[in-house]
């Protein structure tokens, strides 16, 4: 088996420029979009399903940054705007297929199927990840930039030695494409033909900083030509355009035509976290302009115009994120167990002599403590 | 499996061959027979597949094992680390090398941030039984940033193993046992010592992985030392023992963690010792060996615990790097100074 080498160039570069302006399914007003490119509207059932997970994935965020306002949570970083690159991207994966998210893509998580409240231990703060990476394929949230972007490309590259079916999918944002990390791991990927998927979602900033300190560029999406990979230009508030946009990196990859790099225009309505103020570095009417293109309000029209979704049906799915929000609410009101010697528990496989006598001498100190 | 093995890394059935072998073709043979055992094995780095290695520790293994299982890598090491995580996360067993120590440098993030916590992060449900091999130390006429002793920054990570060979038996026995380990080990090349020989069998049997040896039994000082330095300190003790001094060796092998067991013991025996290191001393791995033998061994010492090691300088240029490195006269300088007057 030949997994590595060179792989055949084109001295244009023929198919790895994004398309000039981002390519959309539905428009911001919920109409068919004027750019489709090649990328195919997803069937009924589907952008249904996008719907419903987005309207959950929303109000769970929602009340993710509440539980901050009440001391629940240390910190959370909101995805609110960027709802559709959360839902659309986990919704396009297959079963055997990972993902390697970031800190601010709890929503993705959740939508994956991991417990909202084993998403939240990292920002709760009683243990650094909360789930099982293997249970679901999706590895520990990732909070140094772009560091992610190699494990994912490692990940893939081993299922082809191993001639798995699987695909890895990435998620960075615009500020990580600086970092040297995203530029190693779209080489690896590129010259080993990794099954990877790069998903940067550009929501304009990287906590203060705007996108035109970050890159002269002309788009994120046109990086790929560098390293020899086929990219697209998508409008990442269109779920459709998300979803089928990633579908056809998972495919590309899954039929052993190496990585794809996916830019989604996108933008965050938050600030970077709840203890960021965005008041200091953007303009309340940027971010009105980016509430009218709200991704859930562009599917809910565009599904309501197809017949495909009544006020009744849109009411239910309301009700049924309340009563998501409501769990996880009552859950996390629960103090977490934290246990002091874990710490000491998973450092190595087995814990050294050192360790053991470390854990001994705090578990005696806080017994004294509460004598 | 024997575990007998030629030098170059071919079994040889049942009649073991003793014949004399370097350190690299130790570690060749060990990377040969770890291949040939498990076929999660990779190796993959810079220049290590054609080539075989800028040492040609990896000669060979291309050809014999293929490029899918050897094979070279883009020049980056963050992405040589970063994939390896990636791949052990998918079940393989990488052996990554990182060309030399101070190239190593930008892979530090995927190492302290990555490779030692993601096992804790996850609860130990993600073990990364990654190794990552590095050349280091001076004493080859390297020009910068080719010879730096680069094992302090790795042993103050806790999660990572951190182990180093000072003989070519032990270098493949060390190797091999790596590579069976659950846990991140850096691995450590004392780069002088690549062509020092041995006749020796090579075999995983003899000490774990976590255990330091007793090099030379004595009864006066125990010398403390690791990798490179490991033969100096030999050197050292032969050299002490025409005087009227009997001298100790430790050869740490594991750096981290520490083998308290064997050091105290010995410590507390000969109430004397020195740490030998090329490294600076400055908050160098020697202050720790100090620290924690003097933590538990004060009553038994009749002199303070001496650091003998490399100036606190960037690592020298080659026509100097001589006077920086620990050699036997200063090894027998510093133990004079153990307050041997003072005993009679």
């Amino acid at each position: 088996m030949t997994i590595l080498g060179g792989t055949a160039r084109t001295a244009a570069g023929d198919g790895l420029l994004p398309s000039a302006a981002p390519l959309q399914l539905i428009d911001p007003d919920g109409r068919p979009g004027q750019n489709p490119g090649e990328l195919t509207r997803p069937e009924s059932r589907i952008l249904l399903e996008l719907y419903r997970r987005m309207v959950i994935g929303r109000r769970f965020d929602q009340q993710a940054t509440t539980l901050t306002k009440q001391g629940r949570l240390a910190v959370y970083p909101s995805s609110r705007g960027q709802d559709a690159c959360q839902v659309g991207a986990v919704l396009a994966l297959r079963d055997d297929d990972w993902l390697f998210p970031t800190y601010r893509d709890t929503v993705a998580i959740v939508t994956r199927g991991v417990d909202p409240v084993e998403a939240l231990s990292l920002l709760r703060g009683d243990w650094h990840c909360g789930y099982d990476p293997y249970r679901h394929r999706i590895a520990p949230q990732c909070t140094p930039l772009a560091t992610n972007t190699l494990h994912a490309v490692g990940l893939a590259h081993a299922a082809r030695l191993k001639q798995q079916d699987q695909v890895a999918l990435v998620l960075l944002g615009d500020g990580a494409t600086s970092e040297g990390d995203t530029h190693e791991a779209l080489n690896f990927a590129a010259v080993w033909r990794a099954p990877a998927v790069f998903l940067v979602q550009n929501n304009g900033y990287a906590i203060s900083v705007p996108l035109a300190k970050q890159t002269a560029a002309p788009n994120l999406a046109a990086k790929g030509i560098g390293y020899g990979i086929p990219s697209l230009l998508i409008d990442g508030n269109d779920a459709a355009a998300v979803y089928s946009a990633v579908r056809e990196g998972i495919e590309r990859g899954a039929a052993g035509q190496g990585p794809t790099l996916i830019e989604a225009i996108t933008y965050r309505i938050e600030a970077h976290t709840n203890a960021d103020d965005a008041a200091r570095y953007r303009a309340a009417d940027e971010v009105q302009h980016w509430l009218a293109r709200d991704p859930i309000a562009r599917l809910e029209a565009y599904l309501k115009t197809a017949g495909l979704l009544d006020e009744d049906a849109a009411a239910r799915l309301a009700a049924e994120a309340e009563r998501f929000a409501d769990r996880v609410r009552e859950r996390m009101n629960i103090d977490a167990d934290v246990d002091p010697a874990e710490l000491f528990a998973h450092v190595y496989a087995q814990p050294t002599a050192a360790l053991e006598h470390q854990r001994a001498a705090l578990l005696s100190e806080l017994e004294d403590s509460r004598q | 499996m024997t575990d007998v093995l030629s030098p170059a890394g071919v079994t040889c059935g049942t009649e073991p061959t003793v014949a004399p072998v370097t350190m690299a073709g130790a570690l060749n043979a060990a990377l040969a027979d770890s291949l040939s055992a498990d076929d999660r094995v990779l190796v993959f780095g810079e220049d290590v597949g054609t080539l075989g290695g800028v040492f040609r520790v990896t000669d060979g293994l291309a050809a014999r094992f293929g490029e899918s299982r050897v094979f070279d890598t883009p020049l980056a090491e963050s992405g040589i680390i970063g994939t390896a995580i990636g791949m052990a996360m998918n079940g393989m067993l990488p052996v990554v090398e990182m060309q030399f120590d101070a190239f190593a440098y930008p892979a530090f993030e995927q190492v302290t941030s990555h490779l030692a916590k993601l096992h804790n992060r996850t609860r130990g449900r993600v073990t990364l039984p990654i190794v990552v091999r590095i050349p280091f130390g001076g004493g080859i006429g390297g020009v910068e940033h080719h010879c730096d002793s680069s094992e302090a920054y790795y042993t103050h990570t806790p999660g990572l193993r951190v182990v180093t060979p000072g003989t070519p038996s032990d270098a493949y026995r060390l190797l091999r046992q790596s590579i069976d380990c659950p846990d991140p080990v850096v691995f450590l090349e004392p780069k002088r010592r690549y062509w020092a020989k041995e006749t020796a069998v090579l075999t995983t049997d003899g000490p774990a992985i976590d255990r330091a040896v007793i090099r030379r039994p004595g009864t006066d000082v125990t010398l403390i030392t690791y990798g490179g330095m490991v033969h100096t300190g030999l050197e050292a003790a032969d050299a002490a023992a025409t005087e009227r001094w009997d001298v100790e060796v430790i050869d740490l092998r594991s750096l981290s963690p520490f083998d308290d067991a064997t050091l105290v013991e010995s410590v507390r025996r000969t109430g004397r010792a020195v740490v030998v290191h090329e490294a600076p001393g400055f908050a160098g791995y020697g202050a720790e060996v100090a620290a924690r033998l003097t933590e538990q061994c004060f009553h038994f010492l009749e002199a303070p615990i001496l650091r003998i090691t490399g100036f606190d300088v960037p690592y020298p240029p080659p026509q100097l790097e001589h006077l920086h490195l620990p050699d036997v006269d200063r090894i027998l300088d510093g133990v004079a100074r153990l307050q041997w007057d003072d005993n009679a």
